[in-house]
């Protein structure tokens, strides 16, 4: 492939004719509709999306404008994608669970006239909102049951509209008329807008131009040598920067195949039968696979266990420094050749990972043992940093330098620097050009300089010069005597543990550190099952007292390990809880990027934080829930309380 | 096209009807002389306390059990004495209170089990799975997708029922009723022992195959919420007899319905 890749297309219509030209015959999306892989090429992609924008245009889409897209990975959506942007129009995309509320907010902001959404569902959702969206004028819909008896004086389906362009398309001054389009567009035009999960208050849209953001998926095709002969299943949400960079941006770029699995829920069975070779997941997706595995092996006949245990023995002691490169005893090869065959092979089979050449993971700290068992089976698993800002990337492990505690130097073409208050400032080719609407926060975010801040507080690592993320600057708190106090370095401490799916740890401008945790369901459920534990609900097994008894272990073990850091050794865990109920994205209480929102839980669980520092044993808490129509109802529980012990910290001299 | 026994019965018009019926076992009178019937391309629910005669009465429709007295009419024929497989010859599919379903088969090999009375080749073409069987294998199996996709249930396709949790094991259940493409289905409380989501999702699917496939549908439920928004008509039985009959707003309104959920005051 041509290291120069982008040559010629500064926007993402001409590169989509570039791919028509050279990987005509070459898949570019795939889609399991009835049972079956359905495949487009790009010269067919090109036809549909030429045909779809026409159409758009007949039904008054113009330059400049933006169109909602609402739903799931699916061709039609990415194509509403592609033909908006073949328009001119800028296609904002919206979190396809995202409620009623959630949902209004981004529509009016981004003042959309149109919205191309997946089926009833986000047309009934739009609809329940339809008075805060005053512009919104047409709807157009891939899925049409149960659309029709609706009044479609306002609807359209997607087929409908790419036909209509199509019998148009036929004059010959139409299709010059489009060519003309295209090729009016600039690479300094917006190509999206995406609106950001919101950790911290309502999201913002995060504006991008066409040239940088193919210019930023340009280095990275190149850095980790994507080709048109890769293959890429986009099952992640498709208003989340990583898709639009990881299977949008960078399969325009390199021309590679995006697969669309044939529902949400298909997900894993759909890894396993197109076999991707880039493959993407949050730490959270790894550790509930892993988490399955292991359950489904501690139900597994004694001898595959026991072969199963032995060489994952092997990989874990072999494995990586094979991956690595580094040097091992010819015998150990063997035997770890041996495991690839009886196992690790299989295994890789099972989870879809068989071709896979490169796999990333960012998001969230990464636990080490979780990291490394990948990497020993022989996945190709490599961490990156990135924001939405960036346009992803702003730090990736080259092949070769990989650790589980550091996210890698910066990517080629970026430029990091660490602020004196430890916050990360980046400059890169993908940065976006500003919040839609919003000079305000733009400005707030941006050095005179134009560097962009993180907001996320970390160093370089002096052994390898990669990049170190400890925590988000302002949630870098002092206990009251002075102690630092990173919260989600303890809280991810605790989540390495499989029993452990969520934590809260609270100290900022307190005596000492307290936590509230979440059980995993399907770690702690499988464990009640084979000691007996009976329960009848989620927040009778949280509140089971030989739960308790499991997670106080943990939550020692983790006092120990921060004992033996002189710096955090004054920030042990002195009490902890088990929260009734898990924290959901529904509740406002995490975001659909599931990361903790602090300042909400401080608030919509203040009893209990005033029971953990009151001293109390136990305390009531009675919370609002939101289903997932929107409906509220009520949970009460009463929450017990544990007292911790803490270890002292080692003699000054020798904790380095 | 469906293989269906008697000529084509229009929107609206009387699908199915149930005159004076009764149906006793021994001494025990489970339906004393009711009649009702069943519009084309409605949906009709039958309601009533416990032991009020509901699944004998879907049962007496579903040709399993013959009433004593009174006659069925389907399609305008009087229906003669029969077996269940008759009346899935002639286009009623029913799914079960608790849950039939071949527990070692997948959900894909389950709903085509549904597909059987309309397989036409013969013996020996399908023990070669060869020539005419395939080619109407392959027709029978993009009808099982096209539910399969309609009940959203594809991650399940290729799991063994026996260990789907309760609420797919219903949806795969109907799956099957609908591969018969019937033109009358039976539910008998399709939506027992769910929770209010899934409660909501049956519902909708409900709808669904009523709007989507015309299928005219006849229910039995307890949920009265679920039953009040679903159905056109409502049908109440209490001891065997027949105490109301209308559009859920009458029945509502009766005074006998009233006094047989919540008792008499003496």
């Amino acid at each position: 492939m041509a290291p120069n890749v982008a040559a010629g297309a500064d926007t993402f219509p001409k590169l989509l004719i570039r791919n028509a030209n050279i990987y005509g015959a070459r898949p570019a999306m795939r889609h399991k509709d009835l049972g079956i892989w359905q495949t487009w090429t790009w010269s067919q992609t090109l036809d549909i999306v030429r045909a779809y924008a026409v159409g758009l245009h007949r039904l008054g889409v113009k330059r400049g404008e933006t169109i909602a897209i609402v739903g799931g990975n699916r061709p039609k959506l990415y194509w509403s994608v592609m033909a908006a942007q073949m328009l001119g129009a800028i296609p904002v995309p919206v979190y396809a669970d995202a409620v009623a509320d959630e949902l209004a907010y981004v529509l009016a902001h981004a003042e959309v006239r149109f919205a191309a959404v997946e089926d009833q569902e986000q047309v009934d959702k739009i609809l329940s909102v339809v008075k805060r969206v005053p512009k919104l004028g047409l709807m157009l819909y891939d899925e049409k049951r149960g659309l029709r008896d609706y009044d479609h004086s306002r609807l359209r389906s997607i087929d409908e509209v790419i036909k209509d362009g199509r019998n148009v398309l036929d004059d010959t001054a139409v299709a010059a008329w489009l060519d003309y389009e295209i090729a009016a567009s600039k690479g300094t035009d917006p190509s999206i807008i995406l609106y950001t999960s919101g950790t911290t208050g309502t999201s913002k849209g995060v504006v991008l131009k066409n040239e940088s953001s193919i210019r930023a998926a340009a280095d990275t095709v190149a850095f980790d040598k994507l080709t048109e002969n890769d293959v890429a299943l986009a099952y992640l949400p498709l208003a989340w920067v990583g898709d639009h960079y990881l299977n949008y941006a960078q399969g325009m770029v390199s021309g590679f195949c995006t697969a669309c699995p044939e529902s949400p829920d298909t997900a894993m069975t759909d890894l396993r039968e197109i076999g991707p070779s880039f493959y993407f997941a949050p730490p959270r997706t790894l550790e509930q696979l892993l988490t399955r595995v292991m359950i489904r092996m501690e139900d597994a006949g004694f001898i595959k266990r026991r072969l199963f245990h032995y060489f994952i023995g092997v990989a874990r002691r072999y494995g990586e420094r094979i991956l690595n490169g580094e040097s091992v005893p010819p015998n150990r090869r063997f035997l770890y050749a041996i495991g690839n065959v009886l196992v690790y092979g299989p295994l890789k089979n099972v989870l879809g990972f068989s071709r896979v050449r490169i796999a990333y993971t960012a998001g969230e700290a990464v636990g080490p043992d979780l990291f490394s068992f990948y990497r020993s089976i022989g996945l190709n698993l490599k961490q990156l940093y990135g924001q939405t800002e960036a346009f992803l990337y702003v730090t990736a492990q080259p092949d070769g330098e990989i650790y589980s505690d550091t996210v890698g130097p910066a990517c080629p073409n970026v430029d990091i620097r660490i602020a004196d208050n430890g916050e990360v400032q980046f400059k890169s080719p993908g940065m976006f050009s500003g919040y839609f609407k919003d000079d305000a926060k733009t400005a707030e975010v941006m050095t005179p300089d134009g560097y962009v801040k993180t907001g996320d507080a970390g160093f370089f690592d002096e052994k390898t010069g990669h990049l170190k993320i400890i925590d988000r600057t302002k949630d870098v708190g002092k206990l009251n005597d002075g102690t630092l106090f990173p919260p989600k370095y303890i809280e991810n401490k605790l989540k390495f543990y499989p029993n452990i799916r969520e934590a809260v740890a609270l100290g900022d401008k307190r005596d000492f550190v307290a936590v509230m945790l979440n059980i995993d369901l399907t770690a702690v459920g499988s464990w009640a099952e084979r000691n007996n534990v009976i329960y009848g609900s989620y927040q009778e097994l949280a509140g089971h007292p030989l739960v308790y008894d499991m997670l106080e272990k943990h939550v020692s073990e983790v006092n120990r390990s921060l004992a033996e850091d002189k710096v955090m050794a004054g920030a042990q865990i002195k009490r902890f809880l088990i929260l009734h109920k898990e924290l959901d994205p529904d509740d406002g209480e995490i975001t659909r990027t599931l990361k903790v929102r602090r300042g909400f839980i401080a608030e919509r669980y203040a009893p209990l934080i005033k029971a953990l520092y009151d001293g109390s044993k136990e305390a009531d808490i009675s919370t609002e829930v939101t289903f997932e129509d929107g409906r509220k109802g009520t949970i009460s529980a009463r929450v017990k309380i544990r007292d911790m012990k803490t270890v002292a910290a080692p003699a000054m001299g020798k904790a380095a | 096209m469906r293989a269906t026994g008697g000529p084509a019965v229009a929107v609206g018009d009387v699908l199915l009807s149930v005159e004076n019926v009764s149906l006793s076992f021994g001494g025990v009178k489970a339906v004393s002389d009711v009649s009702f019937d069943i519009r084309k391309g409605e949906i009709r629910a039958i309601i009533g306390p416990n032991g009020a005669g509901k699944t004998s009465m879907l049962n007496i429709i579903n040709g399993f059990y013959h009433p004593q007295k009174g006659r069925i009419i389907f399609k305008g024929e009087t229906r003669a004495r029969m077996r269940p497989h008759d009346a899935a010859y002639g286009g009623i599919a029913r799914t079960f209170q608790n849950v039939a379903l071949f527990r070692g088969m997948t959900a894909l090999d389950n709903i085509m089990a549904g597909r059987t009375l309309k397989m036409h080749s013969n013996f020996f073409w399908q023990l070669l799975r060869y020539g005419p069987a395939m080619r109407e294998e392959v027709d029978h199996r993009h009808r099982v997708e096209e539910i399969i996709d309609f009940l959203k249930i594809q991650e399940i396709r290729r799991v063994q029922v026996g260990r789907l949790p309760y609420g797919l094991q219903k949806r795969v259940e109907l799956g099957r009723a609908l591969a018969m493409e019937p033109e009358l289905l039976l539910l008998d409380e399709p939506m027992a022992g769910m929770n209010l989501e899934e409660k909501e999702d049956m519902s909708r699917f409900v709808l669904d195959v009523n709007d989507y496939y015309g299928t005219t549908i006849a229910l039995i439920e307890h949920d009265m919420g679920v039953v009040m928004d679903l159905s056109d008509r409502v049908v109440v039985l209490d001891h065997g007899i027949k105490i109301a009959d209308g559009t859920p707003d009458e029945v509502k309104q009766s005074e006998a319905v009233v006094d047989a959920y919540l008792g008499v005051a003496h």
